[in-house]
């Protein structure tokens, strides 16, 4: 008995002895930005308006990071995320609409539709996955996005499901799902994120960057790739469910193809294979869809979907316009972020300046590091003779590549 | 130089279609021994490689690895067993930190096995996993004079290192046999030469056996032990650097009557 106890003490010890030593501060600011934003939230209490609000940020930013690990860490281009959402969404009304009489608990009803949405959708993810991840680029992202409207539509003809008129939704749960989201995103982050930094989020980041090399070093493709792509489905049937359940009926026209670009420009907005930027970019076009379609007028709200396009075309001309480079390291986030860090961590190493070198060193690379200094004399004293070998080089290549394409 | 034989193929050989890309080639490669595959453009040494890393299923033929029949297995049951590549064009992980790129190359360790669960829910297993990765790739880096660098992403580096890196990266999944395709193309005298002492090294340090594809003759008489020349898919001749290259029929290949 007391072996068994001290194992589990040993066991505490030893987990957040570990989660000490590997501390960096720069990867758990975003849980702690989020939890401070909800505590806030919480102790104001919100208005209705504001609550349907936070609660529709919470279910984009599951969406858009959820679909980042797809797009912007395998590198593979989806275009039915909002297929998987609606798989959640109707399975999850409809199993609350059922069960719920019989348990009673709101918490129990709703941790439990959470889970079945995610899974079933899963399965549906692990389904298209299968046999959609053998295809590339255009043709996946095809496929993708015929899942989409087939999902939605054959969702629309179960009369289960109420059919083109919508899933009704008794509006049982109050105003406060909007902490379940918050909560919900935060276990999610903690997944992904742990994900991403271990060996198997390396792996998965090397197929994006090489698919050849990374079969090359035994990384085993197929199942990373479907690892991935089931996760993010999950997640996705998740966000599904709480989506359902915080509005009154569940209508098809909610999950068309409009919705799975919103998030996919999310994801760009913030920046492929950025969760932080994916968090930013979800809050933020969430927040002015909702600005907009209350102040706008009537038809006009209609304009909105421009603001999206006017959006993604001044960030994208701001991070890739060398003409603006130089505003670019002056205002962007990430230029205020490494302000404020620099300026934490002057405090916070004070006593210790050799210490906060390391911190800073031992991080992945940064475009100032690049190593500029080439030798010149001996790039000029390169035998120009050995030119011979490369043509050949080359047109090895060629063959090499062309018949991997067949 | 031991007498236990390494890799052996057996009239190995592939085709595409009408075209015969490789025929009977038969390799007996020992360990521990750097083993040379020359050859003029399009002569398939680059389609042998393929086959032995399992991009290409061979139509004829089988190959063995320390008696282990590997003839038709896929690249990552290959890479598995004990044969590791480069390319010929680099293919790095560009947008990764150099050692992360080694440590994608530790990732099928034994050792270092665990789940993506245990890595989800952070278990005690992982960190010490982590922990134990990063200090092996370190080594590797700086046998490979590259741990300043470890931080800088991959694209960034200057040719040379790269190609040590894509050495580094494949030594970490711990072969037997190490395939290097085109080592010092594109590389300067100094570098070429830096080159061999380091492929020397390599086979000394890690008991490696070396089978290489090159261009540069001088690279490969003063580098290996024995080579096999390639013409149109068949072996025009085999024996040590001197034997091979003095032929009559290699001298035919690559200079004409």
């Amino acid at each position: 008995m007391t072996s068994c106890f001290e194992k589990i003490k040993n066991g505490f010890v030893g987990y957040f002895g570990n989660i000490k030593r590997g501390f960096k501060p720069k990867y758990y600011i975003n849980y702690a930005v989020i939890t401070l934003f909800l505590i806030i939230n919480i102790i104001s209490q919100p208005k209705t308006s504001t609550t349907t609000l936070l609660a529709n940020i919470g279910i984009a930013i599951i969406l858009a990071v959820s679909l980042n690990l797809v797009v912007g860490f395998l590198g593979e281009l989806s275009l039915g995320h909002a297929g998987f959402m609606c798989i959640g969404a109707y399975i999850g009304t409809f199993i609350s609409n059922q069960i719920f009489n019989t348990i009673g608990s709101k918490v129990v009803v709703l941790i439990l539709t959470m889970i079945i949405g995610g899974l079933v959708a899963a399965i549906f993810g692990y389904i298209v996955g299968f046999s959609a991840l053998r295809l590339k680029g255009d043709y996946l992202a095809i496929v993708t996005l015929a899942f989409g409207e087939i999902v939605r539509n054959i969702c629309m003809n179960i009369p289960a499901f109420g059919g083109a008129i919508g899933l009704k939704n008794p509006h049982r749960y109050g105003n406060n799902l909007y902490i379940v989201a918050f909560v919900m995103v935060l276990v999610m982050l903690i997944l992904i994120q742990n994900l991403i930094r271990s060996k198997h989020g390396r792996a998965i980041t090397a197929i994006r960057d090489n698919e050849i090399a990374a079969r090359a070093m035994g990384i085993n493709v197929t199942y990373y790739k479907l690892f991935a792509f089931v996760l993010s489905a999950f997640f996705a049937g998740v966000a599904g469910v709480l989506y359902g359940s915080f509005n009154s009926i569940i209508k098809y026209g909610d999950f068309s193809f409009n919705k799975s670009i919103e998030i996919l420009v999310m994801v760009v907005l913030g920046g492929m294979g950025s969760i932080n930027g994916s968090i930013i970019a979800a809050a933020l076009i969430t927040f002015i869809n909702t600005f907009l379609q209350n102040k706008l007028p009537g038809d006009l709200s209609a304009l909105r979907l421009l603001v999206y396009a006017l959006i993604l075309m001044v960030v994208v001309i701001f991070n890739n316009a060398p003409a603006l480079s130089k505003y670019k390291d002056k205002y962007s986030l990430s230029a205020l972020y490494k302000k404020i860090y620099a300026k934490i961590t002057d405090k916070l190493y004070a006593k210790h300046p050799d210490k906060k070198q390391a911190i800073i060193k031992d991080d992945s690379a940064s475009w100032s590091s690049i190593p500029t200094k080439i030798k010149m004399d001996e790039v000029l004293s390169t035998d120009i003779n050995t030119s011979e070998t490369l043509p050949g080089g080359n047109e090895n290549d060629i063959d090499t590549e062309g018949k991997r394409d067949e | 130089m031991s007498d236990k034989i390494m890799l052996k193929t057996e009239h190995l050989g592939i085709t595409f279609g009408g075209l015969k890309a490789a025929q009977d080639i038969n390799l007996n490669i020992k360990e521990k021994e750097l083993y040379g595959l020359i050859g003029p453009n399009g002569a398939g040494k680059t389609t042998v490689f393929n086959m032995l890393t399992g991009v290409y299923k061979p139509t004829t033929g089988k190959f063995y690895l320390d008696g282990e029949d590997l003839t038709g297995k896929s690249e990552e049951t290959i890479n598995k067993k004990g044969i590791a590549r480069t390319f010929q064009n680099i293919r790095l992980f560009n947008n990764m930190s150099v050692i992360r790129n080694v440590l994608v190359g530790l990732h099928n360790q034994p050792q270092f096995r665990c789940s993506p669960f245990e890595s989800m829910l952070r278990f005690p297993r992982h960190f010490e996993n982590e922990k134990a990765m990063r200090d092996k790739a370190k080594e590797l880096l700086r046998i490979f004079g590259l741990e300043e660098e470890r931080n800088n992403l991959a694209c960034n580096l200057p040719y040379g290192k790269q190609r040590k890196l894509e050495i580094a990266r494949a030594l970490a999944t711990n072969p037997k046999l190490l395939l290097l395709d085109e080592p010092a193309a594109g590389m300067n005298p100094n570098e070429t030469e830096e080159l061999m002492e380091t492929v020397r090294k390599i086979r000394d340090e890690f008991n490696m056996t070396i089978l290489l594809i090159e261009h540069d003759l001088k690279f490969v008489s003063g580098l290996c032990d024995e080579i096999t020349v390639l013409n149109f898919g068949t072996v025009l001749a085999q024996g040590t650097a001197e034997e091979a290259l003095n032929n009559p029929e290699v001298v035919k290949a690559y200079i004409g009557n």
